[in-house]
């Protein structure tokens, strides 16, 4: 019993000094000890000020895009097949849940033609399904799988869009996510900006992306090349430094044409990808409007290099191989790493869609300075009152059920530290409850041990009783919540969620300090050398 | 010490009084809720504008009113931003019929405000309302004019202390431009340059909150379809360990508890808001906890004497368990006042609703849960004493329970 004893002190101490750890490292003084604290606690912008905007991306306008560049490739391809046809249009819808209702209308395709029609429909564009609406009458739709996967990429890539467009702020730990399960938003939270119109001009600001004509280049330096033209830029034209790329060594410049060839709005997708000597490559696609201006150009300019530029900086200069339309490949990129990259820049330039702002709140540091310190009092106040009740309540062994409570604090923090969890209003409530449910605990325990030494007991045999038959209650309250926290968090929406994680992570912490310490703490007490003849509680 | 020593109080007996007072305030709740002030939802939850605006000195409600009504179409509410340190803060609403006009509407409300108390015609920046980017932006040149030498980094590192000590030390609002000599680095070059860029209108906005009216109704199902399917998992955990007439009185009591308390805010007007559900969640948490901590009680009781009719039984463990379900309301009671009284404007609607939700989450597992078990089982022993009623399926009471019970105690 006693060896047992000291191997639970242990594991006791070893948990203090691992939450400890995990709350405020190793401080050497009281600056850093607030420094580390303030670091590894996350507080909720509701807290620490910030602005938090969710934006709905408008899904149907990429479905609506992917069936005008089908209609311009059916077109082609009818034509070759000589069969001819009337009208061809997609239909409008205004809202994210009409996405679905995307249409192609075909009309007047002679019903001789109609089996060939057919065919190459399901031939050449498997993500649609062809009704007929009468002998020469047709409509396509896009399949709802392909129609999931389509929308899912949209939103996918307008994170991505809206992430580079911020990281381009410097601001800290900005975050861009997608939100909600079925809906088509996405979550902008941007600790510490209360000044969120900023940041929603530039999530908003069309084309950064440009494909521009190289003139001249590389240079080492700017100097350079201004002595190279005379020191005056041939007209139309600008200098653009390029991205430091690994490997190389110094700067580069290119001269390029003001006017870019193509811009970031004819961008419709970018992946990397291998060609047959398993070099890495990005292929990209544009728009049919963007792929015959691209093709014109491309034809007549074969052998010249063209710059990819984003925001004014040259992120990859490529040679003409041959024509390109609609879609094309870089190719000879050093790494998997350099190929992806180049695709995330070229998707970057445009937004699929456009996004429609459905939620903005923005916290003044003051306010969130406000609350801190309102809260923190409160929660001082509230922690004293109950510790010196306890202690003048149960005396001796309210020492016992307040370094539980302190301990379970510490262990609720650490664990919210370890797991980057943020800690916001909701969670405080969350915290509180755990204090409500700790304290429980411990009374829970006390009462039942008293009334065991009423009945007669010793004192021994009383402690024993008491954690044993408090055990299953405390059990059945805390399952019972944790069940209900884990709907909480399945079905509940971000405040909801805050509140049951905290409040999880806190019961599950009492039931080790409220139990598995405070038992300890006890029988610590009385495996003494002399026998207890009383016990303060 | 010791409050509560051996008591036999018959709690039960007295049942109906607190049953008829529940019936009461549920009434009045409800009444409230449907023909008088409704449910005073949040912005998150209608859709719409808030801004919570700080004045300098006392600020004219009705002025704001008139010139917020001016500028923005639909209902505009000016309301004063009670407790804590929140002095003359008021909150301004408005409706917002569609996602289209939140930017729209946000940029509306800073212009009416700047053009009612600022000075927004003089070129100035409004200090009180600049974020460290756009005070940065402002001072760069005229500073590097001025000739105040400083490189890049002590020049962030200036605008971030300025801006610090507005919002952490006057709490978002200063009056005078000498209330800056505190920030390290100072000097006259740069409080020369300051005064002559920027301005100190007399408000600072604090907090900016715009919900579309699609998001608002969203939330607001979400929340409540959450919070149902808590409560649907807790009624069958408790049935699994009890009875399942066990689980549907803890159910109805904690549901007893949400209504009453949302009914009390309907009230007192008070504003449900997404922390407010939060508060709503920890009050189900707590008087399930209550509840559960009376029924364990009523179920090892039941184990030892199986003869004594189950009111009584139900008594004494309500009895044996008074001295714990005092001290636990009472300390929670502390915790949550301290909330209540200190806790400052943000969390005011929260600890509202916990005060009110202890209060009836204490009562409700005695007078609500326990009743509703007693009932259904008092109603199921006539059921079986009368010979020409049906068989019920259900095993009698005491062997149910002491089944669930050895396997618990395993």
């Amino acid at each position: 019993m006693k060896k047992n004893l000291k191997f639970r002190t242990l594991f006791i101490v070893a948990t203090i000094l691992v939450c400890l750890f995990g709350i405020i490292g190793v401080p050497k003084s009281v600056d850093e000890l607030k420094r580390n604290f303030a670091d590894n606690i996350h507080l909720g912008l509701d807290l620490k000020g910030g602005s938090h905007l969710v934006l709905e991306v408008q899904v149907q306008e990429a479905v609506k895009a992917d069936a005008d560049q089908v209609i311009e490739r059916l077109k082609d391809d009818l034509k070759k097949e000589n069969i001819t046809w009337t009208d061809m249009q997609s239909s409008d819808v205004k809202t994210t849940d009409d996405a679905d209702k995307v249409t192609i209308n075909i009309k007047g395709i002679p019903s001789n033609n109609s089996s060939a029609f057919r065919s190459l429909v399901s031939e050449r564009y498997p993500t649609y399904n062809l009704t007929s609406l009468n002998a020469t009458d047709y409509s396509m739709k896009m399949k709802p799988t392909d129609l999931l996967a389509l929308e899912g990429d949209t939103v996918k890539r307008t994170v991505d869009t809206i992430m580079n467009r911020i990281n381009g702020l410097g601001l800290t730990e900005p975050t861009v996510t997608e939100y909600g399960s079925n809906t088509h938003e996405v979550l902008v939270q941007l600790p510490g900006v209360d000044d969120p119109a900023r940041v929603r001009e530039r999530i908003g600001t069309a084309a950064v992306l440009e494909i521009d004509d190289v003139k001249d280049g590389p240079f080492p330096t700017k100097d350079a090349a201004m002595a190279q033209h005379g020191g005056v830029l041939p007209l139309n034209t600008v200098l653009y430094k390029a991205k430091p790329r690994a490997g190389s060594e110094g700067e580069q410049w290119y001269l390029v044409t003001k006017n870019p060839v193509i811009t970031g709005s004819v961008m419709r997708n970018a992946r990397p990808g291998q060609d047959e000597m398993r070099k890495w490559e990005t292929s990209f696609t544009l728009s049919p409007e963007g792929g015959r201006r691209f093709g014109r150009y491309t034809e007549a300019n074969v052998g010249n290099k063209l710059a990819v530029v984003l925001d004014k900086q040259i992120v990859s200069v490529a040679t003409i191989q041959s024509k390109i339309e609609d879609s094309g490949r870089i190719t000879g990129l050093g790494s998997e790493q350099e190929a992806e990259d180049l695709s995330s820049y070229l998707r970057s330039g445009s937004l699929p869609a456009s996004v429609l702002p459905m939620q903005e709140r923005s916290i003044g540091p003051s306010l969130g300075a406000d609350s801190i310190k309102e809260g923190m009092m409160a929660g001082i106040v509230g922690l004293l009152a109950v510790i010196l009740v306890m202690l003048i309540y149960y005396k001796r062994s309210g020492i016992n059920a307040v370094l539980a409570l302190l301990l379970n604090t510490v262990v609720l923090l650490a664990a919210l530290a370890y797991f980057h969890a943020v800690l916001t209003l909701p969670g405080i409530a969350g915290v509180i409850l755990t204090i409500g449910m700790a304290v429980d605990s411990n009374v829970l325990i006390f009462e039942r041990i008293r009334e065991e030494l009423r009945s007669g007991k010793s004192i021994v045999a009383a402690v024993d009783a008491g954690f044993g038959k408090a055990w299953w209650t405390i059990v059945d309250t805390h399952v019972t919540t944790v069940v209900s926290c884990a709907f909480l968090f399945l079905f509940g929406e971000g405040p909801v969620k805050g509140f049951a994680i905290t409040l999880t992570i806190g019961l599950i912490a009492n039931i080790f300090t409220a139990v598995f310490v405070s038992r300890t703490i006890f029988d610590y007490e009385l495996s003494g050398q002399r026998r207890l003849e009383t016990l303060s509680i | 010490m010791e409050l509560f020593k051996s008591t036999n109080y018959d709690f039960l007996g007295k049942k109906w009084a607190f049953i008829i007072a529940s019936l009461v305030l549920t009434v009045a709740g409800l009444g409230s809720i449907f023909f008088w002030h409704g449910i005073n939802y949040g912005i998150d939850f209608r859709g719409g504008a808030m801004m919570t605006v700080k004045f300098a000195s006392a600020p004219d409600l009705q002025k704001i009113r008139s010139v917020m009504e001016h500028a923005i179409k639909g209902e505009v509410s000016v309301v004063d931003f009670k407790g804590g340190t929140a002095v003359n803060s008021v909150s301004i609403g408005t409706e917002l019929q569609e996602e289209r006009l939140l930017n729209q509407n946000r940029d509306t409300m800073q212009n009416v405000l700047s053009s009612t108390f600022g000075q927004p015609n003089n070129g100035k920046l409004d200090f009180n309302n600049a974020s460290q980017q756009a005070l940065a932006e402002r001072l760069r040149d005229p500073l590097a004019r001025a000739g105040v030498p400083m490189n890049d980094q002590q020049f962030q590192k200036l605008t971030s202390d300025l801006v610090n000590v507005r919002d952490k030390q006057y709490s978002g609002l200063i009056t005078d431009f000498n209330q800056l000599s505190s920030v390290p680095g100072m000097n006259p070059g740069i409080m020369n340059t300051l005064q002559q860029e920027s301005y100190l209108a007399p408000f600072h906005i604090g907090e900016v909150q715009m919900v579309g009216p699609k998001v608002g109704k969203e939330l607001r199902s979400k929340a409540v379809l959450a919070t149902l399917y808590a409560l649907a998992g807790m009624l069958a955990y408790i049935a699994f360990r009890f009875e399942w007439i066990y689980g549907l009185g803890a159910v109805i009591a904690v549901f007893h508890d949400t209504i009453i308390t949302v009914g009390l805010m309907s009230l007192f007007n008070e504003q449900i808001s997404m922390t407010v559900i939060a508060a709503l969640l920890t009050l189900v948490g707590y008087s399930m906890n209550d509840t559960i901590v009376i029924f364990d009680r009523i179920r090892e009781n039941l184990k030892i004497s199986r003869r004594e009719p189950l009111e009584s039984v139900m008594n004494r463990a309500v009895n044996q368990t008074l001295s714990r379900t005092v001290m636990t309301s009472g300390l929670t009671f502390l915790t949550v006042i301290a909330l209540f009284l200190f806790g400052g404007p943000v969390l005011h609607g929260f600890s509202f609703a916990l005060v009110c939700g202890i209060i009836v989450g204490t009562y409700s597992s005695v007078f609500i849960a326990s009743p509703i078990v007693l009932f259904w089982h008092n109603y199921a022993d006539q059921r079986r004493k009368t010979p020409a009623a049906p068989v019920l399926s259900t095993a009698p009471r005491t062997e149910a329970v002491r089944k669930g019970s050895t396997k618990a105690v395993k």
